[in-house]
């Protein structure tokens, strides 16, 4: 990783920066010929930023996320998450990063049905190694941040939607990840709770956490302190949402 | 490098999907339990079976040789010159000549006109342990006019009913003897081939025997081996002996070998076992298709468990752990529930056939370690399809 680290003399990596994206495209084979999803993107987020990548279904932000998320790796352009350089990793090393370097929010929780809240959010740890009563410390701690700090033994199946993206949130953050990713968090919540789930987003901002959403309610866009826009691909920097 | 707490949390995480599952699981393992079960109880029925028999065979007269002469027309049998020759050899631990008769046994009104009697000498009951009371006959006996007898249980019950027959008389042939001890029937495989009345057998001194023949030679002879490792040379010694003897006449005589039969058997009852565990390991086989079965079917409907875990940061080694383990967890499992039957079954069989039942270790091992194995090779394939999964598509699969 620290070779990685080198090979980005010309990107000026500050402690500020902490992702740096340039000239990213992603072309997915199709029957005739290829699809371009993502087209020269450009993007740069600074620790303790909040922000919203807006656009609709098929504007290519899904693609976007999973290659922020290093889930996917880019077709061409450079990616630097923390100051690693993450095109062409194996699976392996893909999966370490991911594990310290991004927490995942899904739109339907993804929690694990079978594990209670506290297992769920001790499921990052299980993979850094940690042992098992610093992994049980934390993540109650972050349970416990959440507001959910009576559920710990609940199953998902006995938790409200709301609760459940938070149980959720509290597993994104408990292995103190740089970024916060979160792909329409509010998407399978009701109005209500989806301004929860916003304000506890807020909250941990304000504390220093790095937060990236995608989503595409330009409202939800607002709580977000910088919004971007993508569309077909592209990728628009500037603006607020027009609410 | 797979860490410690990785490959607990994929024990835990296996023992709880097992548990969910409880019913499929179990029929899932069901395959298993009934192979292992299966190899377990026929290796342990059929090795019992075979150390029984064995064990009989060997009372019959392991360590032993037995010659017997048809003779030439020169030479009918054994003379004493021969047998002390015979025992001179360096591997014979003792001989003992064995004469049958077939005579009149009278006691008061009971008779028998046709009863077994059997000429032998001292070192017949040195090496058969058969007296059970009073005492066998001893080399003070031998001199051909001491007239006892040791007669066996069948014996004594015919002649000798309700009664304690030690002391008491007998007329064999004419003669009065007097039972000096009783034996447990003789097992020997030629005193058994050679029959009788069901009357029971007298066992005389041998030189008596003879005398009621009208004979001077010995037909049939028993040497005991001092060390069975050579028993192969003392057969070319005996063989080279006896050449001699009868001139070099093809078919004056036979050694047989009781250990040569057993070994035999031994051969045959471990190729009898083989054989039967390999059939019943098949069984093994399609239990470990229904483990890969249930895993595939676990790996498709985990799609986005496995997705979620490889997006929280579980590499693909680990993920293929996880599942390995799963599908190892069932089949040992499966291994110990099989052993545990198949023991049960065995027991249950040789009571059933009535032989000793025998704990056998390496059967045990054996189950073990196949289930083991059923559970790596049959979940290596799920397992490694679970880890090839690409997050994005199992997050988005429902």
């Amino acid at each position: 990783m620290a070779r990685a680290k080198t090979q980005a003399p010309d990107l000026a990596l500050s402690d500020e920066i902490i992702l740096s994206m340039k000239e990213i495209s992603k072309d997915y084979p199709v029957a005739d010929g290829s699809f371009r999803a993502l087209n020269k993107v450009n993007l740069t987020v600074r620790r303790g930023e909040f922000l919203a990548i807006l656009g609709p279904s098929g504007s290519g932000k899904s693609t976007l996320m999973n290659i922020i998320g290093c889930l996917d790796t880019p077709t061409e352009g450079s990616y630097y998450l923390s100051g690693l350089h993450i095109a062409d990793q194996d699976e392996k090393t893909l999966a370490k990063i991911r594990n310290r370097e991004v927490g995942f929010v899904f739109q339907s929780f993804h929690l694990l049905q079978r594990q209670t809240a506290l297992e769920n959010v001790k499921l990052p740890l299980t993979y850094a190694n940690l042992s098992e009563r610093e992994q049980t410390e934390r993540a109650k701690r972050e349970l416990a941040r959440v507001g959910l700090s009576d559920k710990e033994e609940s199953y998902p199946n006995q938790l409200s939607g709301g609760q459940q993206q938070r149980v959720a949130i509290a597993r994104a953050i408990v292995n103190n990840p740089t970024i916060l990713l979160a792909d329409e968090p509010t998407g399978a919540l009701d109005q209500k709770t989806g301004l929860q789930v916003m304000e506890i987003f807020r909250e941990l901002n304000r504390d220093g956490r790095t937060i990236i959403m995608i989503t595409h309610d330009p409202h939800i866009a607002t709580f977000a302190g910088r919004v971007v826009r993508i569309l077909d691909g592209e990728l628009s920097e500037g603006g607020v949402a027009d609410a | 490098m797979l860490k410690l707490g990785v490959v607990k949390q994929s024990v835990k995480m296996s023992a709880k999907n097992i548990k969910s599952n409880k019913m499929r699981s179990f029929l899932t393992m069901l395959g298993v339990i009934i192979g292992v079960a299966a190899v377990i109880a026929l290796i342990t029925t059929v090795s019992g079976v075979s150390d029984y028999m064995l064990d009989y065979f060997a009372d019959m007269g392991a360590g032993s040789l037995t010659v017997s002469t048809t003779g030439t027309s020169l030479k009918s049998g054994l003379t004493e010159n021969d047998l002390a020759e015979i025992r001179a050899l360096e591997n014979v631990e003792s001989i003992s000549p064995s004469v049958a008769v077939y005579t009149n046994v009278v006691r008061n009104e009971l008779v028998s006109s046709d009863a077994k009697v059997t000429g032998k000498n001292q070192f017949y009951f040195i090496h058969n342990d058969l007296i059970t009371r009073g005492r066998p006959l001893l080399e003070s006996d031998m001199s051909g006019d001491v007239q006892v007898t040791v007669i066996d249980d069948a014996a004594a019950k015919k002649f000798f009913p309700g009664e304690d027959p030690l002391g008491k008389t007998v007329k064999i042939g004419g003669i009065l003897y007097t039972v000096v001890g009783i034996c447990d029937k003789d097992s020997n495989i030629m005193s058994a081939l050679l029959g009788g009345s069901g009357d029971g057998t007298f066992y005389i001194p041998y030189k008596n025997a003879l005398a009621m023949n009208g004979k001077n030679s010995v037909g049939n002879l028993e040497v005991y081996v001092k060390d069975t490792d050579h028993t192969d040379d003392l057969i070319d010694e005996l063989e080279h002996l006896l050449d001699n003897t009868f001139n070099n006449a093809s078919g004056a005589y036979s050694i047989f070998n009781m250990d040569s039969l057993l070994e035999m058997m031994n051969t045959m009852s471990d190729i009898m076992t083989k054989l039967l565990a390999g059939i019943a390991s098949i069984a093994l086989l399609v239990g470990g298709i229904g483990i890969m079965n249930m895993m595939l079917v676990s790996v498709t409907e985990r799609t986005k468990e496995i997705g979620l875990r490889k997006a929280l940061g579980a590499t693909p080694a680990v993920i293929q752990l996880q599942f390995l383990l799963e599908s190892v967890f069932l089949s040992v499992m499966g291994g110990l529930f099989g052993i545990l039957f198949g023991e049960a079954i065995s027991y249950a069989a040789t009571k059933l056939i009535e032989i000793e039942f025998r704990f056998n270790l390496s059967a045990v091992f054996l189950g073990f370690f196949f289930s083991l194995l059923v559970g790596v090779v049959f979940g290596w394939a799920p397992a490694r399809r679970a880890s090839k999964l690409n997050p994005i598509d199992a997050l988005r699969s429902e």
